[in-house]
């Protein structure tokens, strides 16, 4: 498949040399690396958003000698691909900011978990990890460091975009069913086989090598003040560029739209299926945590673009992923898509609809996973921000 | 205590993530929180749910089981931690700071509505045409939360097909919650794993390995499952219908043998606490109901003994004497079908292993085919052969198709408990208020030995009590307290005991023929072991395999049910540990009460070995009608 690449920003596509972050970062101590992480804040690029370094700070500090250190790359949000550009042309900034992550955890094993569909990039990847063991940059004594010892495993998941969450991930891993555990305890207590394990996204791991080299005040200059550095964004629908673009936190919706060429934009969903979609009237808000959280993904849909179609594909896809352990996610999804048939045949009560919105609510609190908890956001999100449209369908036909 | 924690049980799911201190008292052990605004102290550790019920506080659950690990799936219990952006599942968040917790504030209702309705939405059929109308927890959440409509719709058509391959157990799909309560108790309690959640999303549904039916898998048939299912999705396969035909034709003489633990669990389906025996009241409501014969499986018991006791002493002699290395040791028990059929499927190389008794169940039927119906002068092929069980694979043993010695099929009905208390109330008749009276004969007389086969260790006592009366020629009342074995009761997962022979006596008339004397055993020390749940049988079995302590036991006691038969999966539901445990409490109290407590006393024993079985314990008539051979079957599924 052939990647493309827009925009390249200040940090990802920056341009990187192989080793370099491995080697700086091996002439600190793992205390300091947590520093200039801290410094950085840097939050994890997989869409929850949780501070970098707190979640390696608990890895870390465990007593446990075993330890995981764990890729996501499992990258199942509909309309994300910028993984798969790190990890067939940037898996220089990828595996070095993994060695980085063992070093300062402490971890011996790392396993990076591949998106099944992705498994043509194996070979490719595997060379690389084998040319970093000839390095001496992977394995033994790396670059002469007696006492740390890292290697990559690559495992490869099935295709379940419930295994992207990093707990049902982990129970892949192990060979169970890919089902969400309770929390607590949280992975960096007892994850993979039990053993404290730091679960991180491919593009969080790539942010690393950065950080390490510039430090991490220059990093946190970038961005905004709760975002901090850049972000790939895949854009993709109604525009004229749809690619991955590196662009600093904080960018309006409006200004990206424009840059990717964009007309007649009707709504922009933020954030895959489980996102929030926006109508026109709010494209001057930002993409930032703190204002529009996104793993990575915008779809863009113009004005000729029905959103209920829109809802009913993306509430098809939860009631297809859901993983089917818990109730609310289970049957709800079930509900909400069956609410959205009957909006798109206009027959429906707005009893029956508010009662839905209610139980999205409680989805969003109930659930088990992120999933079920995030699931109802387009249903909530098209219906308040789209009413005049979609109470009013079925009847013009 | 019966170990929650088992080993195949996915990671994310042990109960103990987080271990609670052993000594709550030492410093950090404890933590303070607060439910409702109320301030308590619970062992770090504690979780949420235990915590509000130890404070009185309900919290409804539906996949929590107490014999079972978390899921934390049904999301019933969900409750408000304050700073958590979500609700958090009561049953699997252990406590480990000081968090404040609302158990019922308008976010947490609504949301346990919210489960109920859409589980409501989905559950097929109406409560009345329910086997479990009337004990079922989803009904009663609803009737907890005030359901009084459909909020989300209701199902209208069946999803699956009823899967009834199973001489045991029923699986009816369109009535089941996903609670996984059966996977667990599959997996985890019970260590078979056949049950496991296949598909995904709305397709998500309990199979099989490739979703074969029940008949075609390696399922025991134990019915833990059953016992622990929240709804009718589980349930046995039930033949009171074919029973009531049967006493309604006049040409058919029905009889009915009870084994012990269903009369210590009976009283619990017609609302009395778990710990009353029921035994002489249930005997008038068979007859009451129109059985024309009832009869005391504790006699087969005492008989199971004889039998299976002289084998061992075979097996012993064999072994030790003739130095016969082809003679398996240890013997496994073989009344339990359920652990029958997980030797056959999971240590097959081992079923020599198994005494070639019959279990008490099929001697009986044998028995009331053959020497009953000469002494009756009874047509057998108009005996309809019934036996009230705690135990869903009595079901499947008497359709076994070698248990035919009698020359028909020796037992034609099992019948659980729950199916007994149904016939007993479709009859009109309130248990409680029966009064008493005795089994008939020729098998009136049975022993408290007998009796005990109920509970975890009952048959070893039960063995003890003859065998080394046999042996040493003492009373077992000098040799235990009260005649009491305590190293072998009680509901430790596994038990071990060690009994030194250091004197003999003469050998009893009824084996003389067997063995010349006992000088070979002198000083010898009897090794014994006791699993109850197959969870436990695998450790002991995986110890033999690897030539450990057990490889050195000369009889081992296995029960597939944990708790022994009392905890069986044809015992009124519910169940967990408490229960179970007041059971044996009532089937100890029970034999503690009788005069007659050794299986070798018992007069209808010996007049049946007088009479009938002729030439004697493990003889050939013993043989051709009280043994039988076993399958071995593998886990490998066509
Ligand atoms: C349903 C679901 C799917 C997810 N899929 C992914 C994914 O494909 N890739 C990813 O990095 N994180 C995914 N996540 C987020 C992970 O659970 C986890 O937060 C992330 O891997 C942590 O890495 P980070 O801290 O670097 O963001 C998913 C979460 C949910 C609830």
């Amino acid at each position: 498949m052939e990647n493309k690449i827009e925009r390249k920003g200040q940090v990802i596509f920056s341009g990187y040399k192989y080793g370099e972050g491995i080697k700086k970062a091996l002439k600190l101590s793992p205390q300091d690396i947590l520093f200039e992480l801290r410094e950085s804040k840097l939050r994890g690029r997989g869409g929850a958003g949780f501070p970098t370094s707190t979640k390696w700070m608990l890895t870390a500090a465990t007593l446990d000698p075993e330890k995981y250190l764990i890729c996501n790359a499992d990258e199942g949000e509909p309309g994300t691909f910028k993984d798969r550009v790190l990890l067939t042309e940037y898996f220089n900034l990828v595996f070095d900011g993994m060695v980085i992550g063992g070093y300062t955890i402490k971890a011996k094993y790392g396993i990076l978990y591949l998106r099944g569909e992705y498994k043509y990039m194996v070979p490719d990847i595997e060379a690389h990890l084998e040319k970093m063991r000839k390095d001496n940059l992977l394995g033994k004594s790396i670059l002469g460091k007696e006492d740390f010892n890292f290697d990559i495993e690559i495992r490869l998941g099935t295709g379940a975009y419930i295994c992207g969450e990093e707990t049902a991930l982990i129970e892949s891993l192990e060979g169970s069913r890919g089902e969400a555990r309770n929390r607590p305890p949280f992975p960096v207590n007892r994850g993979y086989m039990g053993k404290p394990s730091s679960v991180n996204n491919v593009e969080t791991f790539a942010n690393i090598p950065f950080i390490v080299m510039k430090g991490g005040k220059w990093y946190s200059k970038l961005g905004t003040e709760k975002s901090t550095g850049t972000k790939l964004f895949s854009v993709s629908g109604d525009c004229e560029k749809p690619d991955v673009y590196e662009l600093p936190w904080g960018t309006k919706v409006s200004e990206l739209l424009e840059l990717v060429g964009a007309k007649n934009t009707k709504a922009v969903q933020v954030g895959g299926a489980s996102g929030q979609c926006i109508p026109k009237s709010q494209f001057d808000r930002m993409l930032a945590y703190e204002d529009l959280s996104t793993g990575g993904s915008i779809k863009i849909f113009n004005e000729s673009r029905n959103m209920l179609h829109i809802l009913k594909n993306f509430m098809e896809f939860f009631v297809e992923e859901s993983c089917g352990q818990c109730v609310p996610c289970r049957v709800g999804n079930v509900k909400l898509l069956e609410g959205t048939e009957m909006l798109l045949k206009g027959e429906f009560t707005f009893e029956y609809i508010n009662k839905l919105k209610e139980l999205g609510r409680t989805m969003k609190i109930a659930s088990k996973c992120g999933l079920g908890q995030s699931s109802p956001n387009p249903f909530l999100s098209i219906l308040e921000n789209f009413k005049d449209e979609v109470f009013n369908q079925g009847m013009e036909e | 205590m019966e170990d929650k924690n088992k080993n195949r049980v996915p990671l994310g799911q042990k109960p103990h993530i987080v271990e609670k201190p052993k000594d709550p008292s030492g410093i950090g052990g404890t933590i303070t929180v607060e439910i409702n605004e109320k301030k308590v102290t619970v062992p770090m550790g504690t979780t949420i749910l235990e915590a509000c019920r130890e404070n009185q506080i309900h919290i409804p659950t539906l996949c929590y089981h107490d014999d079972l690990c978390f899921a934390g799936v049904c999301r019933l219990c969900v409750v408000e931690v304050e700073g958590m952006a979500t609700l958090a599942a009561a049953c699997a968040f252990p406590i480990t700071a000081p968090i404040k917790i609302k158990t019922s504030s308008p976010k947490v209702r609504r949301a346990r509505k919210h489960v109920i309705d859409l589980l409501l939405s989905e559950h097929y059929g109406e409560c009345y045409s329910c086997i479990r109308n009337n004990n079922c927890e989803l009904q009663s959440l609803a009737k907890e939360y005030g359901v009084t409509d459909y909020t989300f719709g209701h199902i209208e058509k069946k999803r699956y097909e009823i899967d009834d391959s199973s001489f045991s157990i029923i699986r009816d799909l369109d009535k089941c919650v996903l609670c996984k309560r059966c996977v667990r108790t599959c997996i985890d309690l019970q260590e078979v794993g056949v049950l496991e959640a296949i598909g995904r999303g709305h397709e998500t549904h309990i199979g099989t390995f490739l979703d074969k039916p029940l008949a075609d898998v390696i399922c025991i048939n134990c019915g833990q499952c059953i016992n622990r299912c929240p709804t009718g999705a589980l349930h046995e396969k039930e033949i009171s219908n074919e029973i009531w035909e049967a006493i309604d034709d006049p040409t058919k003489h029905v009889v009915i043998q009870t084994a012990p633990s269903p009369r210590a669990a009976i009283g619990e389906e017609f609302g009395l606490e778990p710990g009353h025996s029921m035994t002489f009241k249930m005997n008038t409501a068979l007859k009451r109901i129109g059985f024309d014969a009832v009869f005391d499986t504790n006699f087969t018991a005492d008989l199971t003994i004889i039998e299976e006791g002289t084998e061992l002493l075979m097996r012993l002699y064999k072994a030790l004497v003739n130095k016969d290395e082809s003679v398996k040791l240890p013997q496994f028990t073989s009344c339990s079908p359920g652990w029958v059929k997980y030797l056959e499927h999971f240590y097959p190389e081992y079923v020599e292993h198994l005494s070639s008794a019959k279990s008490p169940q099929q001697m009986f039927g044998a028995l009331l085919k053959t020497y009953y119906a000469k002494k009756l002068k009874l047509d057998p092929s108009k005996i309809v052969s019934c036996a009230v069980m705690p135990c869903s694979a009595k079901k499947f043993e008497c359709n076994r198709p070698e248990m035919n010695d009698s020359g028909y099929q020796d037992v034609d009905y099992g019948l659980t408990t729950r199916e007994l208390a149904k016939m007993i109330k479709e009859a009109g008749i309130h248990l409680p208020e029966m009064p008493d009276s005795h089994f008939d004969n020729p098998f009136g007389d049975a022993s408290g030995a007998g009796l005990i086969f109920g509970a975890t260790g009952g048959v070893m006592e039960a063995a003890i009590r003859s065998v080394i009366e046999f042996i040493t020629g003492d009373k077992a009342e000098e040799i235990f307290e009260g005649m009491n074995v305590m190293p072998v009761r009680g509901f430790d997962g596994i038990k071990y005991a060690e009994i030194k022979i250091d004197h003999v006596g003469p050998v009893p008339d009824l084996i003389k023929h067997l063995v010349p004397n006992w000088d070979w055993v002198k000083g010898a020390t009897l090794k014994v072991a006791v699993a109850h749940g197959t969870a436990n049988a695998k450790k002991v079995m995986d110890d033999i395999r690897a030539g450990g302590k057990f490889s050195q036991c000369h009889f081992i006691e296995f029960m597939a049910c944990p708790g022994g038969c009392l905890g069986g999966g044809g015992q009124p539901i519910p169940t967990n540990e408490e229960i179970r445990k007041k059971r044996a409490q009532a089937i100890y109290a029970e034999d503690a009460g009788l005069e007659l407590r050794k299986s070798h006393e018992n007069p209808s024993i010996i007049q049946t070995y007088k009479e009938f079985l002729t030439d004697g314990p493990c003889g050939h008539i013993a043989h051709k009608l009280l043994h039988t051979h076993y399958t071995v079957r593998g886990k490998y599924i066509a």
